[in-house]
Parts: C-alpha cells; structure tokens; sequence
C-alpha cells in the first residue's frame, strides 16, 4: 500500500499539469462534430505562418546575441579569483535579471528608450534622435533589444559551470608540448565548451520562445509573435469551425520547444562527458 | 633555463594584463547596459511636472491613491505566501516517501517536477482556462485559486532546491532511527526532517514568492487580477506610478532572491556536500 502515498502528489499533478497539457494536444485535433484537422491546418494561413517566424528570428537572434555576450562575461567572471567579492556580486545579479522579465522589464525599457525615456530625451538632448526612422521599441527589434536582458544573465548561469569545469592542468599540459594559446583554445578548449554553448544556446532560444508577459506588455496590439496570437485566439470572438484554434497555435509551440529542450538534454549529454 | 621562465613568466604577465584590460571593458561595458535601464526607471518616476520641474516622489506617493493596485499587491503576497506554503506541503513529504519506500517511482516524480519546464505558461494557460471553470465552480472566482496553477509553474525550481537538501541528509537513517524510537510519520517529517533541511525549504519557498509575484501570463489571460496585471493596466493610464511599483517590486523580488543565494552561501560553507 505504499504507493497511496504518492497519490496526492500524482492527482495534482495529473489534474494541473498533465490534464491541461492533454487538452492542448487533443483539443488541436477536437471540432465540434468530432476530430477534425481544420484547426492544425490553419496554421498554415499567412498571418500565424509569419507569427512562427517572426517568434523563430526573434528567439534565435536574442539566443545567439545572448550566447556570444554572455559567453565573454561568462569567461570574464570564470577568470576572476574564485570567491572573490566581483564573482559573487555578478552571479548573484545574473540570477536576479535571468528570472526578470515581463511587465517589470517592459517598463524598464519603456522608462530607458521609450518616447520619453531618460536616454531617449538625453540622446535628443544632444542632438540624436533614436526614432528618426519610427519609433522599433514596439516592434519586433525593440522586443528583440530587450529579451538580450534576461537573456545574457541565463547564458551566464549556465555557461558558467562549463568553464569552471576546464582545468589548468589542461593548459600546463598543452604548453608543456609546446602548444602556443592559439592551439590550446583551438584544439583543447573549443572542441570541449563547443558541446556547452551550443546546448546553453538552445535552451536561451527555448526561453525567448515561450515568453509572453515581456510582449504583451510592449506590443499592445497585432499578434506578431505566436505567444500574442495565442492570447488573440483566447479572448477575442471564436470563429465559427475555428473554437480550438488556440489549442492547435499552443501545440505548434509545444513541439518547437519539446524538440529544441530534447536536442538540449542531448548535448549536455555530451558536454557532461568531459566537464564535471 | 632561468632566462627562459623569465621570459615566459613576461610573456605571461603581459598576457594576464591584456586579459584583465579585456574583462575591465566587459564588466564596465555590460555593467552599464544592466544599470542603466534601472536608474532610468528611477529617474523617470521622480520627474516633476514641467520641464525645468524639480525632481520630485509624487509618483510614489501616488501609490496609495489607487486602491485597484494595493488590492493587488495584497492578493500577490498573499498567493505568494499560499502557493509556497502548498507547494511545500504537497512536495516534501512525496519526495521523502518516494526517496524511502518507492524508489521505483522516483524517476516519475522527477520528470514530473521538470516537467513545466518543458510546457510554457502561455501553453499551459490554454489547457488550464478549461480546468478553471470547474476550479472556479468549487472555489468561487476569488484570484486565490490561482495558487493551483502558480504551485505547477514553481514545481521545477522546488524540487530542485529541495532534493538538494534531501541529498544532503541521509533521510534513511534519520527516519529509521525517529520510527524505531516509536515516531509516527508527521513526527519523523516535520520534527527530524524539516529542521535538518531549513536552508532548502527557505530557499525553495523564497524562490516561489519572487516567481509568484512576477507572474503576468496565467493571471492576465485567466481574467484574475494579480500585480503585474494591475502594473500593466495602470500603465495605460499613469506610466510614472505603474514604473514606480515596478520598480519597487522589482528591488523586493531582487533583496528576496539575495537573500536566496545568501543562504544558499551559507549552507555550502557549513557543510562540504555536493549539491545539483
């Protein structure tokens, strides 16, 4: 009988977690006389074929911005002393800003380079006006700008094990048998962190995929990105045939990140191999 | 030979300066990006009227003056506060028992716990809008009946914090020693277990409250009122107060999650366990 134990924790979980994900994945395929595929189908119009785009450009771009900047902090922190007082006040920053993001941030950036934002009014101050060409905050660039804010701290937190993990000894060795730096990082260092990064990248592109506060509180109307169009497809009149659509938008998401954290898990399979 | 160590021991010098000059530039450069938006906020909320106004708090005593948004900072703490409590009612003892009596399952649980890493709020939100007609059919439509879906979208960070605590006590011995004293199971959770963990709980329920009163996707699309929903919709109208009690919240989230890594600190010097 000790299995009961487990029960309450497993109704909760099946009732909260699994159910709702169920009634995504079976509601994409459910109309109203029986299983229909008018819903998936529909993914296929314009509009939320350029809403997967766009939330494609703007997760990879904010990814590998991400990845590359914080890579280098990551490497600045990593070269540092190892408890001393910079190492401890920047990861602890970087864990506060990775989970900073929605509304809080929106406005962060609005108060900075909005219409009226304090670099905005300096900058024009001086003569540079930063929306001679339209005002991008509200666009996909301007979305863009500001997920790299949270997500420069992720790539730090996850990055940063990874070179904690590479060795001196490795180095010694390397110029030992004459290697120069150029060879060490080429032959030695790369080819080890490569494994890392690029697994810390995807997961950066996971989380710029499925945020949703951020936008919506920038961008106040138009579904550019599928996150938005899913919060359309919720409040807004269901046409007729189309009552699941939302569901059918929610389960494109769902396979997006299910394969992209899948790849992950993979290659830190991989990087675990050699950097414990 | 001596000559040629000093001579490496130059080289190296002069390598390590260059390094140091590049990790100067980086922390000054990304240092900036950081602060900057944050001083901003604080700039633009002590604007006074006019252009040559002096600066002036108006917007943060505003504050008090909608009662809408301290209603809502008031259901925040209190979800905060339910969801933590809830959660870690419902987890400890499951992950206790299964760690003694069901270690069959505990490849489960733990898929289950990282489950809502996989499944983005936006997603679950679709699934769950079904769950909460019934949800609000047994417990009225107070915004409290969000803490169900909060309790899932902290499940993750939870579990993580506290199997690392678990791991570090041996539960076996512990329990078996409390039973054979004639201890009932309440007894050996919350008089033997609990107390040798209060790091980890304090820092999974910490977790939870920063992550709670963050939270915007789930509240704003299930209609229920929280703080970020309040911030977001005052923003429309009065961006000065809206951007001062974001940016108040913010340093509380930010003082609530130092905190965490100060505990964290501490428990890792006490004792030299390993921790995930």
């Amino acid at each position: 009988m000790s299995w009961l134990g487990a029960v309450p924790f497993l109704s909760y979980v099946f009732l909260f977690l699994l159910l709702p994900t169920g009634i995504v994945v079976f509601g994409a395929f459910a109309g109203t006389g029986g299983p229909t595929m008018a819903n998936v189908k529909a993914l296929g119009d314009g509009y939320v074929v350029d809403a997967f785009v766009h939330s494609f450009v703007l997760s990879a771009v904010s990814a590998l911005i991400g990845a590359v900047v914080g890579g280098l902090l990551a490497y600045a922190i990593a070269t540092g002393k190892k408890d001393g007082l910079l190492r401890r006040v920047s990861t602890s920053a970087c864990g506060v800003l990775a989970q900073f993001g929605g509304v809080t941030l929106a406005f962060a950036f609005i108060a900075t380079i909005g219409g009226e934002g304090f670099i905005t009014v300096w900058l024009r101050t001086h003569g540079l006006d930063i929306y001679a060409n339209g005002v991008w905050l509200y666009q996909l660039n301007g979305l863009t700008l500001v997920y790299t804010y949270f997500q420069i701290p992720l790539m730090v937190l996850v990055f940063l094990p990874a070179l904690d993990g590479i060795r001196p000894q490795w180095r010694e060795a390397a110029s030992s048998l004459g290697g120069s730096t150029w060879e060490y990082w080429r032959h030695v260092a790369i080819p080890l962190l490569t494994p890392a990064f690029l697994g810390a990248t995807l997961l950066l592109f996971a989380n710029a995929f499925s945020a949703y506060a951020t936008a919506a509180a920038l961008i106040n109307q138009g579904g550019i990105i599928v996150p938005l169009q899913i919060s359309t497809a919720l409040s807004s009149e269901v046409i007729l045939g189309r009552e699941n659509f939302g569901k059918a938008l929610a389960l494109g998401m769902i396979v997006v990140v299910t394969v992209v954290m899948s790849l992950y898990a993979l290659l830190q399979r991989r990087a675990a191999r050699w950097l414990k | 030979m001596a000559e040629v160590s000093t001579a490496r021991r130059g080289v190296n010098a002069r390598s390590r300066r260059r390094l140091n000059v590049v990790r100067g530039v980086i922390f000054v450069v990304l240092g900036l990006f950081f602060l900057v938006p944050l001083y901003s906020m604080a700039e633009f909320t002590t604007r006074g009227a006019g252009a040559q106004a002096h600066r002036s708090l108006d917007a943060w005593r505003a504050i008090v003056s909608y009662p809408d948004l301290t209603r809502a900072l008031l259901i925040s703490l209190e979800l905060a506060a339910i969801t933590s409590i809830a959660l870690l009612a419902l987890l400890l003892p499951t992950l206790v028992w299964v760690r003694l009596r069901l270690p069959r399952l505990r490849r489960v649980i733990e898929f289950l716990c990282l489950l809502p890493l996989a499944i983005p709020a936006i997603v679950l939100v679709v699934g769950l809008a079904p769950i909460y007609l019934w949800v609000t059919y047994f417990f009225g439509d107070s915004s409290l009946t969000l803490a169900f879906a909060y309790a899932v979208l902290v499940l993750p960070y939870a579990s993580r914090a506290l199997d690392a605590g678990l791991s570090a006590i041996d539960v076996a011995t512990l329990s078996e020693a409390a039973r054979s004293l004639g201890a009932g199971w309440p007894t050996v959770i919350f008089r033997v277990i609990v107390p040798n963990m209060s790091g980890a709980l304090l820092n999974a329920g910490l977790l939870s409250v920063a992550l709670v009163l963050g939270e915007f996707t789930i509240a704003s699309l299930l209609n229920y009122t929280n703080l970020q929903v309040a911030i977001n919709m005052l923003g429309r109208e009065n961006a000065g107060v809206s951007i001062a009690v974001a940016l108040g919240s913010l340093l509380f989230a930010f003082v609530l999650l130092v905190a965490i890594s100060v505990v964290g600190a501490r428990r890792h010097g006490a004792r030299t366990v390993e921790e995930g």
